[in-house]
Formats: C-alpha cells, structure tokens, sequence
C-alpha cells in the first residue's frame, strides 16, 4: 500500500487541468460532487464507514449499553449473542473482568479516530513545512533537509517508537507526541517532490516578478496545488497511525489499562485466543474495518485529485 | 475601437491611486532608453554537492542592448543559447554575476522588487503553466492590485472587468477557472495580469509558442494594438523568425550566452551579416509546399555551453570557419554609424 500509493499521488497531482477549452454544464457545484463521489464504488464505501465511526465516537455514550470501565466479575467471558450461551444484555460479550465489549469497542473508537486524525495533523505540518521548503528552494537546503528525511527513513518506526515510550512511560499524549513526530516522512517525500515541479511553474514566477512575500508563494500559490496529494497522504498516515497504537498497546508501550484501546484489548485477550477467540476478533476485526476504509477513503480521493477529475 | 476607449477610461481618472502608481506621461518623454543591458553576464554552479564544487556554466555573458522606449527588440537564437535566462535577470528572478539593468536610468541591482514590477512585466511562454489552475480568472488578474495594495476591492473589481475588456475577454470569463479557457484565452488572461499595473516595458518570452497557429496570430496582433495603445516597450524573445519579422524594430540574435548580430529588422533579415544568423534565416520554413525542411547545413547540435568551444563559439559549425576563428573570439563590432552590430571575423 505504501510506495505505489505515493508515487501515484505524485504523478496524478502534477498536471493542472488539462482539458481545452470546453464548456461547462451548469450544474451546481454540490450535486457535481456528490455525483462523483457516489460513482466511485470504493470511496462511497469509506466514506460511510469512517462517516459512521465519527459519529459512533461523538455519540458514543449514548450509544453504549453500559459503562466501558464498569467491572462485573459475576458476568466475566460472557460470549456474544450468536454464541449458544450469548445473551442480549452483553451483545458482543465480556472481557476477563465482566466489562462489556461493545462498550467499550464503541469508546475504544474515539481513541483510535483521535490518535488518527492528531497524528496526521502534527505530522502533516511538520512533513509538508520540510518538504515544501526543501522543493521549492533546492540547492543546500534540499540536501539539508533530504539528510534528515533519509534520517528518519533509516529508523524503524516501531522499534523507535517502542523504545522512546520505554523512556517515557507509554500515554495516550506520549503515543500521539511520539508518531506525530515520526510518520512525517511520507508528507515530506510527497510535498517536495510535488513542490519541485511547482517551483518552476510560470504562474510562480509571475508571482515572484510582481514581488509576492515567500510566505504568500507557499501558501496561497504553492500549498493549494499540493493539497490534494497532502490529504491522500493523510488519510494513509491517519490509518499507519492506528495501526501503529494498536501495535505499541498490544506491546504494552501505548495507551495504558483501563482506556478501551482496541490494541490494548486485542493484548487483554490473547491468552483466552484458543478457546473464547472472539475476545480478540471482535476489537481485531473493528481495527481491520477502519483502516480499510480509511484506505479507501485515501484512493478515492487520490483517484477524485487526478487530472481527469477536475475542471 | 472598443479596447481604446475603455483604455482612456483606465487612465484618466486622477483621483484613484490607481492612476498616480501607474506610469504617467511625463516619464515617458524620459531621454533615458527604457531598458539598457550593460555587460549582463550569467553564470551557474554545475554538479556541485553540500561540500563540493562544481563547473561552471555561463549562460549569459557580457550582454549589452538598448531598448529605445516604445520600440520592439526582438531577441532571437536556439533554445538553450540564454535567452530565458537573460529575461529572468531582467524581472529579478535571479541576479546577474556581472553587469547591469538600467530600467529608465535606474538601475536595477538592489532595486525593490516591487517598484520594479510596476515597470517590467512578463508574458510566458506557456499559458497552461502561468496561470494557477485553483485561482478564478479574476484573482489571477486582480493579483498585482492586491499585492500593490493598490485600490479598494470595489476599484480593484473594476479595474479588472475593464482589464478584460482591453484583452479581448467576455467579463464572464472572471470567474472562471483557467482550465475551463482556451490556450488563446488564457493567454488573454496572461496579458492582462501584465498590464493591469500598466507597466513600460513588458518581457514577452515565446508568448505564441505554445498556440495553434491560427490563435498566435490573434495574439500577436493584440500584443501590437496594446504596444500602441498604451505606448509599451517589448523585448519580445522568440526562436520564430516569422513572428519575429511581423513584429520587431530591431532584432538581436544570440548564440551560445552572447549576441552576435543586432540590428534593425530590414538589416537583419535583408542583408544578415553573421553565419549564424543567415543560416537561422535559411532555417525558416517556408508555407510553399513540397519543398521540405531546408538544409540549413548547420551540422551538429549545439556544442556544451558548459564547455564552449575556443575562439568564436560557432566555428565548429560555420561553413565559412577559418584558422582565426578557432584562436581568437571576435568582438562586437558597430558598422553602419552604429546602427547595428556583428561579432564575426568575416563579416
């Protein structure tokens, strides 16, 4: 999923419209939106169900039946309702301390969709501001900041990650401090390259000639332009995040007991894995379901960005 | 005509700032040339890494041309000879190595960027490429006036609705975006954002290059009904010889970073007096059928500016080269009173 996907986004975000001269229907904007986004079967698909995991994760006190730290030992490894001896009142059954699944999967999604969306905002504004700078200047400050990105590609993420949060004790803040500060490397790669075909386009120049501040050439001419590539990235950073909590929790180096971590829950119940599986698929299949459609949010919106897509 | 009436509009309002920033008539009786190149030269670093140094490449070298005001000076030779080069140093893109710009008298070396872009603007060459594709028209057009500060929003609006109207663009063109105009329109839109600042002196870089043909002529023909409109000075760069004769005053050729033959345009494409220049006249195609392209016998490519020959840098591919122009470089000699100016040991 990872290098095909980047060098895609790149080669897609380079050229500017490029059909002639050809009338417009006059369609209204929104309804041209929504036609092309419900035409392309994979984002529609994402799209819902991220839409859906953002609402459970603002509602989800209203939505679960019970308290997701509420201890019940009478009522410990309560199987699901399909199962023979499942009930209504615990729908998805209970962990090894009576706390009820659902609940807590239901909770456990704020915490993965929060670890997403702030992971891929610090480390969007620290990757694009390297790979923007690095593009459009070239010369010493691209080797300077190439170094550095070719730093950071040398390190392995889980094992720096693991051993930093040995260091510091694993948090909910430290998790989202620790990848925000090491996925940038992905926005840094795609924002420079994209960035170095934009430094040379006219329309900079013509901006540079009528004496634009650099600060306005990266925002207002430059950024816009690499947006598009920026929240394809995005979206796949927001899912390597998620995956990657789940990975520090199951380790013990994440989020820490009691939170509803569906990392944390998987590590909880593997040693009931052979005999109440279901206590590590459930959260295993909540965690495979969002990262897909984050996924297929991403190549949606890569596929939306492509030249052909746009007016 | 339309255009000019909306032109005498433009500039005759006296209360707007508008009218104060842009140039007034008095400066344009100024004795001073509206552009002169003293001995611009250009070179870059080639290859060279965070620590090690590279070769150098001259693109441009000891350039010198005046640009009498409201004149055309076409500048022609291959792609790869500076010529792009030379119009960057002249908008303050890069600065020269050596040398200087004077712009009316002043001189451009540590000039404000801004002041000078109320005197020098550029048309480019590729119309799909100067225009952001995620701006509308009207913010494409409206920029100068913004970055200038230059009006309020209302003003500005209006400045550039009548800015369209000189180009030749319906108003609904405003707000569109550039990928829903043509090539021709949207180099419209390009000409506009030139002159909406109402510069002297506007860099045209091969700005019918990327058109159909049918469309360049169009272009063209604007470009000289603005010139004499608003009483602009072009230095307008080409490697068309045609566009070039249907528009210039005087025309300077350019090979390999240097001029080597200038002179007016019955001059040049009459009596050339430089190899170059008539085997670049030779090159044109003719619209006669059945005839091919013509032999220009020019042989090779052109050699390596990063490693240029000896002597004068077209003896390897001059049909006329002899042992002096392999030691020695010839230098640009006046003959008719001044009026013009080759660089060949044979002329």
């Amino acid at each position: 999923m990872t290098t095909s996907n980047v060098s895609a986004t790149v080669s897609s975000a380079r050229r500017p419209g490029a059909s002639l001269g050809e009338v417009p229907l006059p369609v209204p904007a929104w309804s041209r939106v929504t036609r092309r986004i419900f035409g392309h079967r994979g984002l529609a698909i994402g799209l819902i169900v991220v839409g859906l995991a953002v609402l459970i994760a603002i509602f989800a006190p209203l939505l679960a039946p019970h308290d997701p730290y509420h201890q019940d030992i009478a009522n410990r490894m309560v199987p699901p309702v399909w199962h023979d001896k499942g009930s209504w009142v615990h729908v998805l059954g209970t962990d090894k301390l009576g706390r009820d699944t659902l609940s807590r999967l239901l909770f456990g999604t704020r915490i993965s969709l929060t670890i997403g969306l702030v992971v891929a905002l610090i480390s969007g504004i620290i990757g694009t501001t390297l790979g923007v700078l690095a593009g459009y200047f070239g010369g010493r400050v691209d080797a300077v900041i190439s170094y550095i990105i070719t730093t950071r590609l040398a390190m392995p993420v889980v094992l720096v990650a693991l051993a930093l949060a040995s260091l510091t004790g694993g948090s909910l803040i430290t998790v989202i401090l620790l990848l925000g500060l090491l996925l940038w490397d992905r926005f840094a790669v795609v924002s420079r390259s994209v960035t170095q075909q934009m430094r040379d386009a006219e329309y900079v120049y013509a901006a540079r000639t009528l004496g634009c501040s650099l600060p306005y050439i990266l925002l207002r001419e430059v950024l816009p332009n690499i947006a598009g590539s920026l929240i394809v990235v995005m979206t796949l950073e927001m899912a390597h995040a998620i995956l990657l909590e789940a990975t520090l929790s199951f380790l013990g180096m994440g989020v820490q007991p009691p939170l509803p971590s569906w990392g944390l829950m998987v590590a909880e119940g593997k040693a009931y894995m052979f005999f109440q599986p279901w206590v590590i698929a459930i959260p295993g299949i909540a965690l495979f379901l969002l990262v897909l459609a984050i996924n297929l949010l991403g190549d949606g919106l890569r596929d939306l960005n492509a030249p052909g897509g746009r007016n | 005509m339309k255009a000019q009436s909306t032109a005498e509009m433009v500039g005759s309002r006296p209360s707007s700032r508008i009218s104060n920033a842009s140039s007034t008539p008095e400066t344009s009786q100024s004795p001073n040339p509206a552009l002169e190149l003293c001995g611009l030269s250009k070179s870059f670093t080639l290859g060279g890494g965070l620590f090690k140094r590279g070769r150098t490449l001259g693109a441009v070298n000891d350039v010198s041309l005046r640009i009498p005001r409201g004149q055309v000076m076409g500048l022609v030779g291959e792609s790869g000879c500076g010529k792009s080069t030379l119009a960057k140093m002249l908008l303050g893109l890069t600065s020269p190595t050596e040398g200087d710009v004077l712009v009316d008298g002043e001189p451009l070396r540590g000039a404000d960027q801004k002041a000078l872009a109320r005197h020098i603007q550029p048309i480019f060459q590729d119309p799909y490429s100067s225009l952001n594709p995620r701006k509308r028209i009207a913010q494409i057009v409206g920029l100068p006036l913004r970055v200038h500060g230059i009006g309020t929003a209302r003003e500005q609006a209006t400045r550039v609705a009548e800015t369209l109207d000189v180009v030749g663009l319906p108003r609904r063109a405003a707000e569109q975006f550039p990928g829903q105009l043509s090539g021709g329109q949207r180099q419209r839109v390009a000409i506009a954002r030139a002159l909406i600042m109402r510069p002297d002196i506007v860099i045209c870089d091969e700005p019918t290059s990327a058109l159909d043909v049918s469309v360049q002529a169009q272009i063209l023909n604007l470009l000289l009904d603005l010139k004499t409109e608003f009483g602009l000075t072009y230095l307008f760069i080409s490697h068309d010889l045609a566009v070039v004769e249907h528009l210039v005053d005087r025309v300077a050729v350019m090979y390999l970073g240097r001029i080597v033959e200038e002179g007016s345009r019955e001059q040049i494409f009459s009596a050339p007096r430089h190899p170059y220049t008539q085997a670049l006249l030779d090159s044109a195609l003719t619209p006669e059928p059945g005839l091919g392209v013509p032999d220009i016998g020019l042989g090779d490519a052109m050699p390596d500016p990063s490693n240029p020959p000896s002597g004068c840098a077209f003896h390897p591919r001059c049909p006329k080269a002899q042992a002096i122009c392999q030691q020695t470089r010839p230098r640009l000699e006046e003959f008719r009173g001044g009026n013009a100016r080759v660089a060949c040991h044979l002329a």
